[in-house]
């Protein structure tokens, strides 16, 4: 009737914002990347699976107590004997020294980079610091077996040619950067106005850097000391080169000693035929490093989450 | 009552002594590394320089050790690293891009994707030995091979790739993407044409130092069978080994001419690898926009 009415009879529909048909192009390629995701997802299921199914095996040989309870690692020997707890102390001596160097000399270099550094010496140092942690481990190896040792052997330390102490060493300094860098995320994550605070009401950077940024980080300071130490259990080069092959229970670092890293490297080495026992301990003590590691890391990715939680 | 100015503006002798000795405490600390760093570069170079020659380049090992070389080493070594570069570089941005530009943070399976990859970041390397020993030597029998090699490093690199191209994509402001999808563009034109091409730099630089962290990996080739003689050029489904077992496996020599030898090949590695680090470090510099 009125000339309203009569554009709404000439436009029926209104616009469609959404695409006429569905793009099944789209939803391929989704699929497509879902997929790629999924590959992690399946390397974790792998790893899970792989290592509990010999391990089962394993423990209907060898009673899980003995295992842990043993004090004798001998599964080559006979009779054989499967007691963890030398590779045990062995990790826990190596990642002992290793944290003597990194923990205070990371938190110190990231206290370093984040409060003190100008930019330009931060430009550098960053890239830098990432230079160290690429050099491959056999090379670390190398180095604390050539170099370090009879450094220390000079000094009168009295230590074996094979040792945990410049192993346990030179892994703290690989490290480092591990340490430096998580906990400087954590660092600058920390908002100005609480430096600036601190500094009005008079504080010295010591003052501001030790009591107003490291407690407000600690968290990430925290995961980064878990992040380092897993990996220090982790470590398998630098100890199988230079703390030597053989398992046994002695808190003395100028001793050989052997770790779980070491042991799985050394037996994985030769060709041992599938099913033997010596394969499975492979499993068992992966299992174990496994376990201990992933423990770790979890607390270590939950306390980063919880900092970033805070400030961002 | 009265705040002098001398007050606010001095310290007293104590803090400036605290604050001095704490300062050269830091120094030590960021220095310690780099110190070591020199010292095991010179030593390196000073014991292995010599036996940088022909020789350690082209020839086979032996038990000779003025014949050995790293030839197959050097060569299988390249050869992983090309495989790498295949495998882990599309499975790594395709995980990234899912995860920033498709997955939805509320669900609970993109949370436990982003945890696990969180933590397969942290797993140590042998354990990646471990499953390949288990799966891809003995499980599929796929044998002491180079491809097994290869994919075990995909995997082991695989979370380092993938959260160096998050970064590089998360980069990329989102106006750039709100704009194309206002001149009608999809979803995957987004991606495809704006976010990629922006995210490409950040991507290659990560990628790269992945990469030089495989090929400097030795623990996991240990179990997945690197450690053989071999005196021919290395195939995809033949025996194999890389340039750090090979250094390994002189270690481990108890003569001295070996570990001469193992400082030569270090050397070589060490070339390969800074020069990967550069590079990365370059590109960052050189391509990298501030939106």
């Amino acid at each position: 009737m009125t000339a309203q009415d009569a554009t709404a009879a000439a436009q029926p529909e209104p616009i469609r914002l959404r695409g006429e048909r569905r793009r099944w192009g789209e939803d391929v390629v989704k699929g497509i990347l879902a997929l790629c995701a999924l590959v992690s997802v399946a390397t974790t299921i792998g790893i899970i699976i792989a290592l509990v199914e010999p391990s089962i095996e394993f423990f209907r040989e060898v009673s899980i107590v003995d295992f842990f309870s043993g004090d004798r690692w001998a599964p080559l020997f006979t009779p054989a004997s499967f007691g963890i707890q030398p590779l045990l102390v062995g990790t826990l001596v190596v990642t002992f020294w290793a944290c003597v160097v990194c923990l205070p000399c990371g938190l110190g270099a990231a206290i370093y980079m984040s409060e003190y550094a100008r930019p330009r010496v931060r430009n550098v140092l960053k890239p830098a610091l990432e230079t160290l942690a690429g050099i491959p481990t056999v090379v670390f190896g190398f180095f604390a077996l050539t170099f370090f040792t009879p450094l220390l052997q000079d000094l009168g330390l009295g230590v074996n040619v094979f040792n945990v102490l410049a192993a346990g060493l030179v892994v703290g300094v690989m490290l480092i950067p591990v340490v430096a860098s998580v906990s400087e995320d954590a660092m600058s994550a920390v908002p100005q106005e609480l430096r600036d605070g601190a500094y009005a009401l008079g504080s010295t950077r010591l003052q501001v850097s030790t009591r107003i940024v490291v407690p407000a980080a600690i968290s990430g300071i925290i995961a980064s000391y878990m992040l380092a130490i897993s990996r220090a259990i982790g470590e398998t080069m630098i100890v199988l080169i230079a703390a030597g092959g053989i398992a046994k229970i002695t808190f003395d670092p100028r001793e050989q000693s052997q770790t779980m890293t070491a042991f799985i490297g050394a037996t994985g080495i030769g060709d041992i035929p599938t099913g033997s026992i010596e394969y499975k301990t492979i499993f068992a003590v992966g299992l174990t490093l496994f376990v201990i590691t992933f423990a770790m890391n979890m607390l270590s990715i939950r306390l980063v989450r919880k900092f970033r939680e805070i400030y961002e | 009552m009265s705040v002098t100015t001398e007050s606010l503006g001095s310290r007293s002798h104590g803090d400036r002594v605290r604050g001095t000795a704490f300062y050269v405490l830091l120094l030590v600390s960021v220095t310690i590394g780099f110190l070591l760093l020199g010292v095991l570069l010179v030593d390196v170079i000073r014991k292995g320089i010599g036996y940088v020659d022909p020789t350690l380049l082209n020839e086979p090992n032996s038990s000779d050790p003025n014949k050995a070389g790293a030839g197959p080493a050097i060569r299988g070594t390249i050869y992983m690293m090309i495989l790498l570069l295949v495998m882990v570089v599309p499975i790594g941005v395709g995980t990234a891009l899912y995860l920033e530009e498709y997955a939805n943070r509320e669900r609970w399976y993109n949370r436990l994707l982003e945890i696990n990859i969180q933590n397969l970041a942290a797993v140590p390397s042998i354990v990646y030995g471990i499953l390949g020993l288990a799966f891809l030597v003995r499980g599929i029998g796929l044998g002491r091979v180079l491809l097994a090699g290869a994919l075990i490093l995909t995997l082991l690199v695989l979370p380092t790739v993938i959260v160096a191209s998050r970064e590089a994509i998360r980069a990329v402001p989102d106006s750039i993407r709100q704009g194309a999808y206002a001149l009608g563009a999809t979803q995957w034109q987004v991606v495809w044409r704006q976010v990629l091409p922006a995210s490409i730099p950040g991507i290659a630089t990560g990628s790269i130092l992945a990469l030089a962290r495989a090929i400097g990996e030795t623990a996991p080739l240990l179990l997945v069978g690197a450690l053989t003689y071999v005196a021919v050029n290395p195939t995809l489904l033949g025996s194999y080994t890389a340039l750090p077992v090979q250094i390994y496996q002189w270690i481990a020599r108890p003569q001295e001419e070996f570990r001469v030898l193992a400082a030569a090949g270090i050397i070589v590695l060490l070339v390969i690898l800074l020069t990967m680090n550069a590079f990365a470090i370059w590109l960052r510099n050189r391509y990298q926009r501030r939106w």
